[in-house]
């Protein structure tokens, strides 16, 4: 006897149908918010000449980090514009900034709720396991239902993905805040916001940066996949590539992103560290 | 006495699943052992009841577990007591609103901890403004307090260090200074001292009592060792199983263990630090010098002694004779005064066994207790001292002590 499949993809595709007819008005300002944002971040890297963008980051790098940061940050980024991936590099860096931001902003008071809740935290701990296991790949879905086509899918796969770490670490560095410490705040009489803001969040920084390092990372290795729905940047060059079968093209637009990768890295694992 | 500045009633705390009914077990008389193997649920406070008194040094001693981090945590109510009250200047702090509830934590209570529990984000200073800065004092006035508290435990110099560049004894310096910057009355200290090594602990004790001396603070001072207790305590409360055993002062607890419990903690005491001249000093045999030394000699035959004090009729020590010298008078008609030894080693009542042994050692005479006045209050042979070192209770006279 044969039972009958469950149809599992019905229901999804009814439900996510539901949604996007209630709440299109919703997700139509929310894409819009977000496109207007990216646009943004591009024109004004765009308008600033690549030397002095260049310039301003080694900057930055020798500003959070160390000499030979800045020496690869400089060189790294030369090496890109000699190579001729500025333009898609500011697309991508674009689209990562927006994720990052997003991810930061929306984690970060995520984590600090659940932080101060066992209860929050047991509900919002399995939502995190299952962002993070499912193919980055099934994001691309609804975010096209839902957004369309172009880079604000491809951000909002990004986030989804990205964001975990964020809100993971931000949890986790406030708990890890000694106890003691925490009595000695609420034996000054601290109010709850008083003990956060002096305390437990100056506390958590060097772990929060972690989180948000991590959650750059993330959102590069997803720069491809939203390429997949139209995603401008480097992430588009390599897709090309490949469906085109260029080695040497897709070997020099994947190189970009690994150099992209350590910059990006090197700087938000330094933020916030340094006192 | 006026009012107590603090007043515990009736106070336990039960950790566990369902407190309440652990509560019900202890007034049902059942004990912290029996509960725990009932329920699985732990008592760490046992229906506290005492009062202190403004200005004092009050000090809770007891074994690793027997319940002092609890017990001071719920004057603050860090930990919520699950029954009793806490009264503060009259107050119930446990059935306080959270508002009012951090406005005497802000103001009345200040507390020290043992692991010194600093901010390390924050420099010295910052550190010693952070009480001030809860309760929204403009900057200025923090800065000018938290100075002053730091001059006051001696950190002036370091307002910019961090934590973590200071030494521990240094480390609760700043820790007091916090603690202090806010003048609350009552300085809450849970084992301020045991993390520092033995000499750094010794300093900060007489810095206590100096500190002490200026600001008439009342303090609750937890410890587990006893010479600390007995250093500080005005009174000391003894700890077991969560409940208090006995409270009294250093000597009332040394001399009169309330059971075999406090007995065993006293076990190691170092006496001589402790107990004085009047503890181990005996009735002297005293003479008026006029009844001669015919009747001296008699006497030290009847009691059995070697030597006698000579008194004058307002009881003043004037000297001593021997029995040698009295039987040489006698022979050669002479009087007690013409014979007597004048020159006599004597101690006040109140010195030290330490600081006794070293003259007992040395004296040929049994050395004389006397009062200011020089009245023969009584005398210390050797082998009381040394029994007294010993623990040997017989040998304290505690009923001729006051
Ligand atoms: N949060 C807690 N949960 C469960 N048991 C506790 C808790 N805090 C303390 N206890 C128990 O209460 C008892 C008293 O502990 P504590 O007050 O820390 O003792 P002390 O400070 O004298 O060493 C101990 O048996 C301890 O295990
Ligand atoms: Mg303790």
């Amino acid at each position: 006897m044969a039972i009958p499949k469950i149809p599992l993809a019905e229901w999804i595709d009814h439900f996510v149908n539901f949604l996007r007819d209630t709440l299109e008005p919703f997700f139509n300002l929310i894409s819009d918010g977000i496109g207007s944002f990216v646009d943004l971040l591009v024109w004004l890297l765009t308008i600033i000449p690549p030397s002095i963008l260049i310039i301003l980051f080694t900057g930055i790098a020798l500003w959070v980090s160390r000499w030979s940061t800045a020496i690869f940050t400089a060189i790294g980024l030369l090496l890109i514009y000699n190579l001729g991936y500025w333009d898609g590099t500011i697309d991508t860096l674009a689209l990562v900034l927006t994720s990052v931001i997003i991810s930061i902003v929306i984690g970060i008071p995520i984590g600090i709720g659940i932080s101060q809740n066992d209860r929050a935290r047991n509900i919002v701990t399995p939502i995190l396991d299952f962002m993070q296991t499912m193919p980055a790949f099934v994001y691309l879905i609804p975010a096209i239902l839902f957004f369309g086509i172009g880079v604000v899918p491809g951000i909002i796969a990004s986030v989804i993905f990205a964001m975990p770490p964020t809100i993971r670490l931000s949890n986790l560095g406030i708990r890890q805040v000694p106890e003691d410490l925490i009595e000695a705040a609420n034996a000054f009489g601290s109010t709850t916001k008083q003990k956060l803001l002096k305390v437990q969040l100056p506390l958590a920084m060097p772990t929060i940066m972690a989180g948000i390092n991590q959650s750059v990372m993330l959102s590069l290795s997803m720069v491809v996949i939203a390429s997949l729905v139209g995603a401008p940047g480097l992430g588009a060059d390599v897709y090309r590539a490949v469906t085109q079968i260029k080695v040497g093209v897709g070997f020099e637009a994947g190189f970009v992103i690994v150099i992209l990768a350590i910059i990006l890295d090197r700087i938000s694992q330094n933020i916030g560290i340094k006192k | 006495m006026n009012d107590p500045k603090i007043e515990v009633r009736n106070v336990s705390k039960i950790f566990g699943k369902s407190p309440q009914q652990g509560v019900k077990m202890l007034n049902e008389g059942m004990t912290k052992k029996e509960i725990l193997e009932k329920t699985g649920m732990t008592v760490g406070v046992n229906k506290a009841s005492f009062k202190v008194y403004a200005g004092e040094i009050f000090v809770i001693m007891g074994l690793s577990g027997s319940g002092k981090s609890t017990l001071v945590r719920m004057f603050n109510r860090l930990i919520d007591p699950t029954s009793g009250e806490v009264l503060i200047d009259g107050q119930d702090i446990v059935k306080m609103k959270p508002k009012d509830l951090r406005e005497v934590r802000r103001t009345k209570l200040g507390m020290v901890f043992q692991k010194f529990a600093l901010f390390p984000h924050r420099t010295v200073l910052s550190n010693t403004e952070y009480g001030l800065e809860m309760r929204g004092i403009d900057k200025k006035t923090q800065r000018e307090k938290a100075m002053e508290a730091l001059r006051l435990v001696g950190l002036e110099g370091y307002e910019n260090s961090y934590p973590s560049e200071l030494s521990g004894g240094m480390q609760q310096r700043v820790g007091l200074a916090r603690a202090l910057a806010n003048d609350p009355d009552i300085l809450l200290m849970d084992e301020a001292f045991s993390a520092l090594d033995p000499l750094i602990r010794k300093d900060m004790q007489n810095e206590l009592l100096e500190l002490q001396e200026k600001m008439e603070k009342t303090i609750i001072f937890i410890t587990h060792d006893l010479d600390e207790a007995l250093r500080l305590g005005d009174r000391i409360a003894l700890m077991r199983d969560g409940s208090i055993v006995q409270i009294g002062t250093a000597e009332e607890i040394l001399i009169n263990p309330a059971n075999d419990y406090v007995e065993r903690f006293v076990e190691d005491v170092d006496l001589s630090k402790v107990l004085t001249a009047a503890h181990v000093m005996k009735r002297p045999e005293k003479l008026l010098a006029e009844r001669g030394p015919r009747v001296a000699l008699q006497i030290m035959k009847e009691v059995g002694i070697s030597s006698v004090y000579i008194v004058d009729k307002g009881r003043k020590l004037i000297g001593a004779i021997t029995a040698q010298d009295a039987a040489d008078a006698v022979k050669n008609g002479k009087k007690i005064e013409e014979v007597m030894i004048r020159d006599i080693q004597t101690v006040s009542p109140d010195t030290l066994l330490t600081d006794l042994l070293e003259c007992v050692a040395t004296a040929s005479l049994p050395v004389a207790v006397v009062d200011e006045e020089n009245r023969l209050e009584g005398i210390i042979v050797r082998g009381a001292v040394l029994a007294a070192l010993a623990g040997d209770e017989i040998q304290l006279n505690g009923k001729e002590v006051n």
